[in-house]
């Protein structure tokens, strides 16, 4: 047993009702719900673990009653922070454990820790997101407008963005309103775009920057790629660092008196 | 160029009640002529437009879209304006990045005396439209329902 | 059924031939690491080197979005436009596998039960399926498991398996097949009575027998194994979209003023909302009750209905599945 299974059998064995983690899968390791001690040997955590467990947190038919581990990655642990901030979830009930670079397994005690711990690990895109924004703003108005109508026309509304954010925790979600039907609730390329438009929009000075969307997208739409720009564009103007939650609101819930000003009239 | 000027833009405004409804109806009640292309649509507060609304705007036919209030420090509930001020950085951004003519959408203060503001935004936005032609380019996709229809 | 052998040259001027009649190709196409279906002007479009499409061709038959109907108000008179046969254009679906083209069976099944869908059935009878037998399969695969196999021709019109040569030995299955094949009728050859298809098949392991699920399945609602598999299920709807069987759907209204659309799109058993209720009650409130009904609905409520089962093994669930649902483990676990 690795020690990662083995620290899941201590937590299983100190009382915990579940140890939240991953085991290997067909081509990535995959969410895995520990509720036995036999069950701790399948536990991995290593690079090749990208899910973000964090969307479990917010589902209580799943956490149960009782005190839950969680291994989490860098982005759960920004998700972690963030969806605290956002008071869904209760710190004394979750034991959240890291793997750090050090290969050594770090429990945090405190939201304060988590904080802490993640000013240490900078936000950073990765190659290919780098080149696609490249790509994208070498574009003008009109051929970005094509190639975003063209990648939303391939859009088939499963809602794997959606599924996959453990930011999107609404019990009734904006696509579920019909009076009025904001979201068009079939599939077609504009009304596509709207859905992404409106999913992004809600994720301004929330999101923070796992890509669990764009990997969640079955026919391969990059949709990560347009929040983790907003967040880009937008973190010196809101202030926004995923991860630091905001302690007095979120972005789109506070404001500044001098907030800039410069494309109004 | 010459179909532009036989074309009348269709331009919906998005307007808070207390301030730039108000600064309208003193452009009327001063008689000062403006463009005629401009449809009203009243809020109590620009903090309570929602996003969704510009983009079905857009989707049933505006080719430009005007969103006004009070100036800050000025709504008439105090913060409403700040929160849409926000809420429109992040929108005119993202609008930009998917590639949405954001030249068509005119964000603007405009208070309850700003009669002559009003009249002088109608306007030039209406001339900047008749420039750009109408916005077809979205139009056409809004008429889609088809995925194929795209492809071609 | 009729055997042929067509050189590579032959597909060329044959694949010119389909286009040329004005028919509308859907081909897999790639579209950076993902192979889809599309309309394509082209042999060249045409993918090669992938194990399967991410999405099914069910949209040919069963479109993504349809309408239903559409209404004008005008003067206190309201007209209905009526679904228009005649606006369905003749398709063929060229270089499907046999998983997909087996799963239009189900499909119809499901379409004719009890009323017949005139949509589906125009669709249908205008659509012609040129599926290509399997060389290569991945882990994913498992149609031997499920009654089917890289060379099963039942629902295709035509299949075609793939030579070294650059061409491929023919079967003619069903008469849509034979006037596809008389729109170019010089391209084919006699057949090779040297070659067997099955040398060029994929070896796809058989992973449990299907009576012992369905045995199994009789017995099972209330067991925990639901909640068990089910935990890391996001509730999202690729899983039914991609698969070629689902055909739950949901039927919406685009009203624009005074005029406006029936609208029929694909919907899924997975979505919370699936079975809510107006009064609020949900009869499958949580997760596991929903993938319970996935799993039963295609491996024993369709057999015991319809004689048929939903599943053709093309594994296009597990794939597109974004925290690896894999229904063949799941169904392999079931009777260990």
């Amino acid at each position: 047993m690795n020690k990662i299974a083995e620290k899941a059998v201590a937590l299983l064995q100190e009382g915990h009702t579940l140890v939240l983690g991953y085991e290997e899968g067909d081509r990535a390791p995959r969410p895995f719900f520990c509720r036995q001690a036999e069950e701790a040997q399948h536990l991995v955590l290593d690079e090749r673990c990208t899910a973000n467990l964090a969307v479990y947190l917010t589902k209580p038919e799943l956490m149960g009653k009782g005190r839950v581990a969680v291994f989490a990655i860098t982005s759960s642990l920004r998700a972690i922070a963030q969806l605290t901030a956002e008071n869904q979830l209760q710190l004394e009930n979750l034991t959240i454990l890291t793997l750090t670079a050090e290969q050594e397994i770090k429990t945090f005690a405190t939201l304060e820790e988590i904080r802490s711990y993640l000013s240490e690990v900078p936000y950073e895109l990765s190659d290919t997101e780098k080149a696609l924004d490249e790509k994208l703003s070498a574009m003008t108005r009109e051929e970005r407008w094509k190639y975003w109508i063209n990648e939303f026309s391939r859009c088939i509304k499963c809602y794997a963005c959606r599924a996959a954010c453990p930011m999107c925790y609404c019990t009734r979600c904006i696509t579920e309103v019909n009076r009025p039907q904001w979201i068009s609730p079939w599939p077609s390329p504009l009304p596509n775009m709207e859905w992404q438009i409106n999913r992004v929009m809600h994720l301004v000075g929330r999101c923070i920057g796992c890509g669990a969307c764009g990997r969640a997208c079955p026919v391969g739409i990059p949709v990560d790629y347009l929040s983790k720009k907003m967040l880009q564009d937008l973190s010196e103007e809101f202030g926004y660092v995923p991860g630091q939650a905001m302690q007095d609101g979120n972005a789109l819930s506070t404001f500044k008196p001098d907030d800039k000003e410069n494309f109004i009239h | 160029m010459d179909e532009n000027s036989e074309f009348e833009p269709n331009i919906v405004a998005f307007v808070c009640n207390w301030c730039t409804y108000a600064g309208a109806d003193l452009t009327g009640t001063s008689r000062l002529k403006y463009a005629t292309n401009v449809k009203i649509v009243r809020f109590p507060c620009t903090g309570r437009i929602d996003f969704m609304l510009l983009l079905k705007a857009f989707a049933g036919g505006a080719d430009g879209i005007i969103v006004s209030g009070c100036h800050p420090n000025d709504c008439h509930y105090t913060s409403g304006n700040f929160h849409a001020r926000r809420r429109w950085m992040a929108l005119h951004n993202l609008l930009e990045l998917v590639g949405i003519d954001v030249r068509r959408v005119r964000y603007s203060w405009v208070s309850a005396a700003e009669g002559a503001k009003w009249a002088d935004l109608v306007n030039s936005t209406v001339a900047d439209i008749r420039r750009f032609g109408p916005y077809t380019e979205y139009q056409n996709v809004a008429k889609q329902l088809e995925m194929e229809d795209s492809h071609e | 059924m009729e055997k042929r052998y067509i050189s590579k040259e032959g597909l060329s001027r044959w694949f010119k031939a389909l286009l040329a009649g004005g028919k509308r190709v859907y081909a897999p196409v790639r579209n950076n690491d993902k192979v889809d279906f599309k309309p394509v002007r082209s042999l060249d479009e045409v993918a090669d080197d992938y194990v399967q499409t991410t999405q099914s061709a069910k949209s040919t038959v069963f479109p993504r979005a349809e309408v239903l109907f559409s209404y004008q108000k005008e003067n206190g008179i309201t007209t209905l436009n009526d679904f228009d046969p005649a606006t369905v254009p003749e398709t063929v679906v060229w270089k499907i596998h046999p998983c997909d083209a087996v799963g239009f069976i189900p499909l119809s099944q499901i379409f004719n039960e009890g009323y017949e869908d005139i949509l589906y059935k125009t669709h249908l009878e205008k659509t012609t399926l040129v599926s290509f037998s399997c060389s290569h399969a991945d882990s994913f695969c498992f149609c031997t498991s499920v009654q089917g196999g890289p060379g099963e021709t039942t629902g295709s019109d035509i299949q075609l398996t793939s030579l070294p040569d650059g061409g491929a030995l023919v079967e003619i299955l069903t008469p849509k097949g034979e006037a596809l094949v008389q729109l170019s009728a010089e391209s084919f050859e006699a057949p090779k009575e040297d070659e067997d298809k099955a040398q060029y098949l994929a070896d796809v392991p058989i992973y449990f027998q299907l009576d012992e699920i369905r045995n199994k399945l009789k017995d099972a609602f209330n067991s925990d194994i639901w909640k068990k598999q089910s935990e890391r299920c996001l509730g999202c709807g690729a899983c039914a979209f991609v698969c070629p069987t689902c055909a739950c759907f949901d039927i919406q209204e685009n009203p624009k003023g005074s005029q406006g659309q029936r609208i029929r799109c694909w919907d899924s058993c997975g979505f919370s909302l699936f079975t809510q209720h107006t009064s609020g009650h949900n009869p499958r409130a949580v997760q596991s009750q929903r993938w319970r009904q996935r799993i039963l609905h295609k491996f024993s409520y369709m057999p015991d209905r319809i004689n048929i089962f939903g599943c053709t093994g093309c594994g296009r669930c597990s794939r597109a599945c974004p925290v690896d649902m894999n229904i063949r483990e799941h169904l392999t676990s079931l009777v260990k």
